[in-house]
């Protein structure tokens, strides 16, 4: 947990008004690291993850990112470096855009040239096949969709990938292809994720490393290993945990 | 009467005559349900929600629903005219939907909606449909009744919302409920309140309970049959418990492809259809 940690994350506050949704939060991910975030709704997990990505301007605390200190708004190269992929495919598509269109755009503002093959590997490495590239997001399926936006956010190959809920909005059997893909890519690639997540199980599969929060606050970090001994030391994370395993029948 | 099932169900199917074509969602499913907990599980598209909805005659246009035989009780619900069925529906079948947030009238208050629907099924008075209400809503284990009546649905939360579904639901003391994913919306620790408070009120009341959900895990930890749905027909149905040594390959191929904490695996199964399984 030192200077080459590629996300060091010191005494976060995020406040929306009144209400102090993250508080005093710290943690720091290594590179090449897959790192879980756990907690139930209003937990303050994907506020944390919208910080990191730079969409919510409004913190305070000390951010470092690839051994820089983050400003509020970030440049372009931070951008290159740290891409993030949203829970719905749904939601996160341009419902007017081609799947092209949504791959050219991050190219073209980075000013890289070469879309063309960029675009066509992008597309390759997520298994989606060449002839969908002018389709539209409602000609695709769930799953086919989520390729799309793990694409758009790979295409600019960054090192970093910050997932929110990327399979909760999926079936089981197109999750379980997601997750396949996700843990190639960060094998094949050396990539560092952070991963958002309810879903107490998908965490454990993806992560070596997670913390629980509740209320803001991180509550217990954990290895996979205690996770699956299920061996939390705090009994919120204890809670979740058996909550997680299903409605058992009193007597 | 005690034993004879609560419906009966014999080749059911629902179409839906689009211009592209006809859209088979269901496509003859048959099962009886007694008063136990039935599980119907499936992907997205399987046709567990339209079973639920052909039950109700809830099927919007252009959906046709036909059956051999579909029956509550005894009585033929495909010769049924529309009247009498919903004369049935909320009253002796009802249901319960996934999201608070979008089924509830967002401009009445929560205890009025409930009210409201023991009104439609009772003779009584406002009054009396107040009184029965509130104690509708402390069987459902909401600790001020009297406070939460007066609310409106945006001011309480995800997993009280779905409890007054489950109170407006059960005021007019159905034989059989069906819950389309009813705590898919709620965190997990929240989930299982809701479930506990469900599972009380079926036990004690001796309802026929028909459980629509996605998750496996949930299902067989829940009810007492299931029955597992792909591509709008029964892949198998099976005692919940025996649910791990299920047969059918997509049974197997749905739990397989579950990340398990017991069983870490390098990569996920993922699951390979047989057009077989539709023929």
């Amino acid at each position: 947990m030192s200077t080459n940690s590629a996300i060091n994350v010191d005494k976060l506050n995020v406040s929306f008004g009144d209400s102090h949704v993250v508080k005093d939060l710290s943690f720091a991910v290594e590179p090449g690291e897959s790192y879980g975030i756990v907690g139930e709704s209003g937990s303050g997990k994907s506020t944390v993850l919208r910080v990191l990505a730079g969409l919510n301007r409004d913190w305070s605390g000390e951010v470092d990112i690839l051994g820089k200190r983050q400003p509020k708004i970030r440049d372009k190269a931070f951008y290159r470096a740290v891409q993030m992929v949203f829970q719905d495919p749904y939601g996160s598509l341009h419902p007017k855009k081609t799947v092209d269109d949504t791959l050219a755009e991050p190219l073209a503002i980075h000013g890289i040239r070469d879309a063309e093959t960029k675009i066509s590997r992008a597309l390759q490495d997520v298994g989606l096949p060449a002839s969908f590239r002018f389709r539209y997001p409602h000609q695709l399926s769930g799953g086919q969709r989520q390729r799309v936006a793990i694409a758009r956010a790979l295409v600019l190959e960054p090192t970093i990938l910050l997932l929110d809920e990327p399979t909760s909005a999926l079936d089981v059997s197109i999750q379980a292809e997601v997750l396949n893909l996700l843990q190639a890519l960060r094998h094949e690639r050396k990539l560092t994720y952070i991963l958002v997540s309810h879903d107490l199980a998908v965490v454990g599969h993806m992560c070596e490393r997670l913390l629980v929060m509740q209320f803001g606050r991180g509550v217990e970090e954990m290895t996979a290993a205690t996770l699956a001994a299920r061996a939390p030391q705090t009994a919120y994370a204890q809670q979740l945990l058996t909550a997680s395993e299903g409605f058992r029948r009193a007597g | 009467m005690a034993d004879a099932p609560l419906l009966t169900l014999d080749d059911l199917r629902v179409d839906f005559h689009t211009p592209t074509g006809i859209v088979n969602a269901v496509r003859g499913l048959s099962f009886t349900l007694g008063r136990e907990r039935l599980g119907i599980v499936g992907e997205s598209g399987s046709g567990k929600s339209m079973t639920g909805r052909a039950i109700l005659d809830l099927i919007p246009h252009p959906g046709v629903v036909t059956a051999k035989r579909m029956e509550f009780r005894g009585k033929d619900l495909t010769t049924m005219d529309k009247a009498s069925r919903r004369k049935l529906r909320g009253r002796h079948i009802s249901m319960v939907m996934q999201d608070p947030k979008f089924s509830l009238n967002p401009v009445q208050t929560v205890g009025d909606q409930i009210a409201e629907a023991y009104r439609v099924h009772h003779k009584a008075s406002a009054r009396q449909a107040k009184e029965r209400s509130l104690s509708m809503l402390e069987a459902v284990q909401i600790r001020e009744p009297g406070r939460v009546y007066d609310l409106y649905p945006h001011e309480v939360s995800g997993g009280m919302g779905q409890r007054v579904m489950i109170a407006m639901m059960l005021i007019a003391e159905p034989e059989i409920l069906i819950a389309d994913e009813p705590t898919s919306a709620l965190d997990v620790t929240v989930q299982l309140q809701v479930l506990k408070i469900l599972d009380d009120l079926v036990t004690s009341r001796g309802m026929g309970l028909i459980f629509i959900s996605h998750d496996l895990h949930l299902v067989k930890s829940f009810c007492d049959r299931v029955i597992v749905m792909y591509g709008g027909k029964a892949m198998e149905t099976l005692p919940a418990s025996e649910l791990d040594r299920a047969q059918h390959p997509y049974t197997r191929g749905l739990l397989g492809c579950l990340p398990d904490l017991d069983h870490p695996r390098e990569k996920l199964a993922t699951l390979n259809r047989d057009p077989a399984w539709l023929a």
